[in-house]
């Protein structure tokens, strides 16, 4: 049997419960690092010796050759747009008042070749991206850079980028 | 080639059972286990003396706010001083636990498996999406303040970009689903709707939109599986599971090409070499692959090989996926149509597969001869795949 949400809310024996669950998580060795780099304003990736690529996100292991990663590489951080929606939701599906463009980017960096299907990338919103180059693919390659926050304002989170932002030339 | 593999004895599927799919059922997920297991006993014409060991499968806990959840579900399942086990791996539990409950029997530890899936996600309010915020990593994602959707819709657009599919393309899965669904009993979102009904829908995560996507449901589906010898004892037309498959991809999402599930395509190539499937595009007869979302059938139906890459949208066009068509793919009426309690929908579509190729799914039996089928389910971040092939 099954009743609808208002009806629900009149039946005897609902137990209503919300847990209380605090956590601090530690980023590890190789995001602590990388957490760092975003304060300086720097993307680092790190080597893995094996298959020479530059994994971004750094891991201290390589996940393809299974070996562990050696030298911190700085990239330039910037990329092109690989895939880009439009969220009109938030966490808990509540409608937003305004729209948010999020898009993965796929970072220029070593050992990957030309539409590789791994590749160094990080999942991030993008601004000065319209509605519009999403639904017509135009934002889908478009060259993009990070948005810095102010020096001042950055606290070691993958928020001390505020976005990434078309760099100009469009391909 | 050879699998690599040792199997001892043949598995055969000889029972299932569902409840009702829908939001806001009213029983626990403890009496729906139950339900669904003993509905599955019964078609097997066996009771829980009958049965060796028990598979659980039930997906994120936070759902149902109890920790141990296959515990605390195990009774509802048979699973009282017995062997049992729970599987979860995200969305992919659904086909992992006939997976599980395959090498069960496959080793020789265990004659016969009840193997059962259950969920039930309304329990979460205001809605189950504020769960599911805990499926992000704390470090590199949460902070952006993610809706799951999102990943959702970054895949879809990538798979429009790479394959040239449009939004309409896509649009006509959720309308085929929710059709095939109309002749379900256990449907919660069976309808008779238009593209132009899917385009018109809330816009959620463009180009993700309210019809795009299965329902928030509860619910729970059980097979029963035996070793060779008690299934030709219990019935004259058991389903054999020729091939079992399971890949795992990194965590890393946004380091590779969304436009193709390769976690897919592993978990079904392990699957059909198990199977001794070469051509899966011509051995198939019928197919219910993953559709949480309607651009996931297309992409899942790739992954498994049953069409080529970016080729599975013309096809969908031509009718080729219709229950009428050369390939027809959910016609159970999927996730899309009959409702997604995560581990139970992925148990359904395997119960529909075994249905179909025993002649027993009344309205919704295809009309093509069949003989062979595949099932996949697909979860974590876009990690997982899980995969079953099916025989007369």
């Amino acid at each position: 049997m099954y009743v609808r949400e208002e009806e629900f809310r009149k039946l005897a024996g609902i137990v209503e419960y919300k847990p209380v669950a605090r956590y601090s998580y530690s980023a590890g060795q190789a995001l602590s690092e990388f957490l760092r780099g975003l304060k300086d304003g720097r993307i680092l990736g790190k080597l893995c010796p094996s298959c020479r690529r530059v994994l971004v996100p750094p891991r201290v292991y390589c996940e393809h050759c299974f070996k562990p990663t050696t030298e911190w590489v700085e990239v330039p951080g910037t990329g092109r747009v690989e895939t880009a929606v439009i969220s009109y939701i938030g966490t808990a599906r509540e409608r937003l008042e305004k729209p948010e463009i999020i898009g993965v980017i796929r970072l220029e960096a070593p050992g990957y070749t030309e539409g590789s299907f791994d590749f160094a990338g990080l999942f991030h919103k993008l601004c000065g991206v319209t509605e519009d180059d999403v639904i017509s693919g135009r934002a889908i390659g478009m060259k993009v850079k990070p948005r810095w926050r102010p020096p001042e304002e950055r606290k070691g989170s993958i928020l001390d980028i505020e976005c990434f932002e078309p760099e100009g030339g469009r391909r | 080639m050879k699998p690599n593999i040792f199997v001892k004895d043949k598995v055969g599927i000889v029972g299932a059972g569902l409840t009702l799919f829908r939001r806001r059922l009213l029983e626990t997920p403890r009496e729906l286990a139950w339900e669904a297991a003993r509905e599955a006993l019964n078609s097997a014409g066996l009771t829980l003396k009958d049965i060796d060991c028990v598979v659980v499968g039930s997906a994120p806990d936070a759902f149902d706010g109890v920790h141990m959840k296959g515990e605390y579900l195990s009774d509802g399942s048979g699973g009282f001083m017995k062997p049992t086990v729970r599987v979860f791996v995200g969305g992919g539990t659904g086909v992992m636990v006939p997976v599980v409950a395959w090498w069960h029997v496959a080793s020789g530890l265990c004659r016969t498996v009840l193997a059962v899936g259950e969920e039930k996600m309304s329990h979460a309010h205001p809605h189950p999406q504020g769960v599911f915020a805990y499926i992000w990593d704390p470090i590199l994602e949460r902070p952006l303040g993610p809706n799951l959707i999102w990943i959702f819709a970054l895949e879809m657009r990538r798979y429009m970009h790479v394959c040239k599919a449009s939004k309409e393309d896509i649009a006509l899965v959720s309308v085929k689903n929710k059709r095939n669904a109309l002749d379900h009993p256990a449907a919660q979102a069976a309808a008779s709707i238009t593209v132009d009904d899917v385009l018109k829908s809330e816009v959620l995560v463009w180009p993700v939109q309210l019809l795009d996507i299965s329902p928030v449901s509860d619910g729970a589906a059980a097979l029963v599986l035996a070793s060779e010898s008690v299934a030709r004892r219990v019935t004259d037309t058991p389903v054999w599971v020729e091939g079992v498959g399971f890949t795992l991809d990194n965590a890393h999402w946004y380091n590779r090409d969304l436009a193709y599930p390769r976690y897919l395509e592993y978990a079904a190539r392990m699957a059909y070499r198990m199977a001794g499937i070469e051509r899966p595009w011509k051995e198939i007869d019928v197919a219910e692959p993953y559709d949480p979302f309607d651009y996931k059938e297309l992409h899942h139906i790739e992954g498994l090989m049953l069409a080529r890459r970016c080729e599975a949208p013309s096809l969908l066009r031509e009718g080729y996926f219709d229950r009428s068509g050369d390939l027809p793919t959910s016609p159970s009426g999927g996730l899309l149509g009959v409702g997604n309690p995560i581990a139970a929908a992925g148990v359904m579509k395997v119960a529909e597969l075994f249905w179909q190729l025993r002649y027993e799914a009344g309205a919704r039996q295809v009309k093509r001869p069949v003989h062979k089928a595949v099932a996949n389910a697909w979860g974590d971040l876009m990690q997982a795949g899980t995969v079953v092939v099916l025989s007369t």
